[in-house]
């Protein structure tokens, strides 16, 4: 990932924050410039639970280059305690661990490397709880 | 009265068994754990760091501390294997916690105890009335070369501690440091596995700087080893701890509830601090901790608190130490141990 738009993206990738749209409502998670519910430009800052459960996942056994020797992983929807739904990788736990509803919690952990010289791109991923 | 607000640790998931490393170098096991008292240690996933470490064992002392991260005003990281040679961990762990951007940050490193500098450092500054707030952590993905006796030991973990001067769960009654140069454990710059010097990392390094420190705080606080409910010291291995104490005058009474390497291993610049954290996590008000760290190359730095009414408040707002260690470990066989600690060479 291109150094610029990691940094960019530090606050939704780090800390969870997404932004509320003041007119209806709705949570928007990565934030966006416009609510797609109701075309509204103002919204609120606010930080997402770190809480939810699996709604669906699948396995990755065929893995891009960068995450090749993570297989086989789990990439999960997960919908956190407040609706909002993210998709995200879910560790620490073998594929025949891992069923839709499982409890999860959402961690801080290194999602790839640019390299062995690159910079190093963290954010959240799943583990069962 | 300066101390701990807040405290908190991080186990990595992951564990291998002296058996399996024995059994990849043909090694006796049972005289391994025999000797190093060692029956397993915790290891990184892949996607686990010092920065990862340290964001978990510091979400956990924010939990028991319970304050807004930006009046955090210093956040200091001690570790022997920051992931990036320039750029400090204390940057990412800053933004991932929300202290960020009016605080001051750098990264520690003394080897096994770079942790307790940190937490030497926060205290300080509180005390100086520097900052309201400041985050002293330990952290380590330790380093140990295939087929050396640091294989057995150096593991991962961290413990991160918040002081200020009000709502303390601990109070900081005295502080010492003992530091000489002694080359008993080194690692130049690029080389991937640190050299050490065998038995004389034993009594000329951690048993002298140890004993030293230990005994200078005893002098200045003017407590004897019976006056304290709980020690922790170094762990390296099981052995060394038990031994040093020992000799000071504790018994294994007072240093089993924080003598977690035989499940642990040695996390390096996390390997005191979070035998401290275990200890906080049974400790009743009044009780005094002597913690005293060591770190090669050589220092000690030793500290005498006292628990408040507070932990009892604070205690079960977080993980404790023995839960994370007891909760369903996976264990690795030394190929995927070889390959999540990346011994193994890679095409690129």
């Amino acid at each position: 990932m291109p150094s610029p738009r990691y940094h960019r993206e530090i606050p939704q990738r780090y800390r969870l924050e997404a932004e509320k749209c003041k007119k209806c409502g709705k949570i928007l998670f990565p934030p966006r410039l416009i609510c797609p519910e109701c075309g509204s430009k103002n919204f609120e800052k606010v930080i997402l639970p770190e809480n939810g459960k699996i709604i669906t996942f699948t396995i990755i056994r065929v893995a891009p280059q960068q995450f090749e020797a993570e297989v086989p992983y789990a990439i999960a929807i997960v919908e956190l305690e407040n609706g909002v739904k993210i998709t995200t990788q879910v560790v620490d736990c073998k594929p025949e661990d891992l069923e839709i509803g499982n409890s999860v919690k959402l961690v801080f952990r290194k999602i790839q490397e640019e390299g062995k010289t690159g910079i190093i791109c963290y954010g959240y991923k799943a583990v069962l709880v | 009265m300066v101390g701990i607000i807040g405290y908190g640790s991080y186990v990595p998931r992951y564990r291998i068994k002296a058996e399996e490393i024995a059994h990849q170098w043909g090694k006796n096991a049972e005289t391994i754990k025999r000797g190093l008292l060692l029956q397993q240690k915790t290891v990184p996933g892949l996607d686990e760091d010092t920065i990862t470490i340290s964001v978990a064992a510091a979400k956990n002392a924010l939990k028991r501390a319970g304050i807004n991260p930006k009046e955090i005003g210093a956040l200091y990281i001690g570790s022997e294997s920051h992931p990036y040679a320039v750029k400090p961990s204390g940057t990412v762990v800053g933004e991932a916690l929300g202290i960020v951007p009016d605080f001051h940050t750098s990264d520690f490193e003394f080897a096994c105890k770079a942790g307790t500098e940190a937490m030497f450092v926060s205290y300080s500054l509180v005390k100086a009335g520097v900052v309201k707030y400041a985050m002293g952590i330990g952290a380590d993905t330790s380093q140990g070369a295939p087929n050396d006796a640091l294989e057995f030991s150096a593991s991962a973990g961290g413990s991160a501690f918040i002081f200020g001067k009000e709502n303390i769960l601990a109070e900081l009654l005295f502080t010492h440091s003992f530091t000489t140069d002694t080359p008993d454990f080194w690692r130049r710059e690029g080389a991937f596995y640190p050299h050490h010097g065998g038995r004389f990392t034993g009594d000329p390094a951690y048993f002298k700087h140890v004993q030293s420190a230990a005994k200078a705080i005893l002098k200045k606080s003017g407590y004897l080893p019976s006056d304290f409910t709980y020690a922790v010291f170094h762990m390296p291995n099981g052995k060394f701890p038990l031994r040093v104490g020992k000799k000071l005058g504790f018994t294994n009474e007072q240093m089993k509830p924080g003598w977690v390497v035989n499940l642990m291993g040695n996390t390096y610049s996390g390997s005191s601090p979070t035998g401290f954290s275990a200890t906080l996590d049974i400790a009743k008000p009044g009780d005094l901790i002597l913690l005293v760290s060591f770190g090669s190359g050589a220092g000690s730095d030793a500290f005498v608190f006292k628990v408040t009414e507070k932990i009892n408040e604070v205690r079960d707002k977080a993980e404790k130490v023995r839960e994370m260690l007891a909760d369903n470990p996976i264990y690795l066989d030394y190929g995927q141990y070889a390959k999540f600690r990346e011994k193994i060479i890679m095409n690129e």
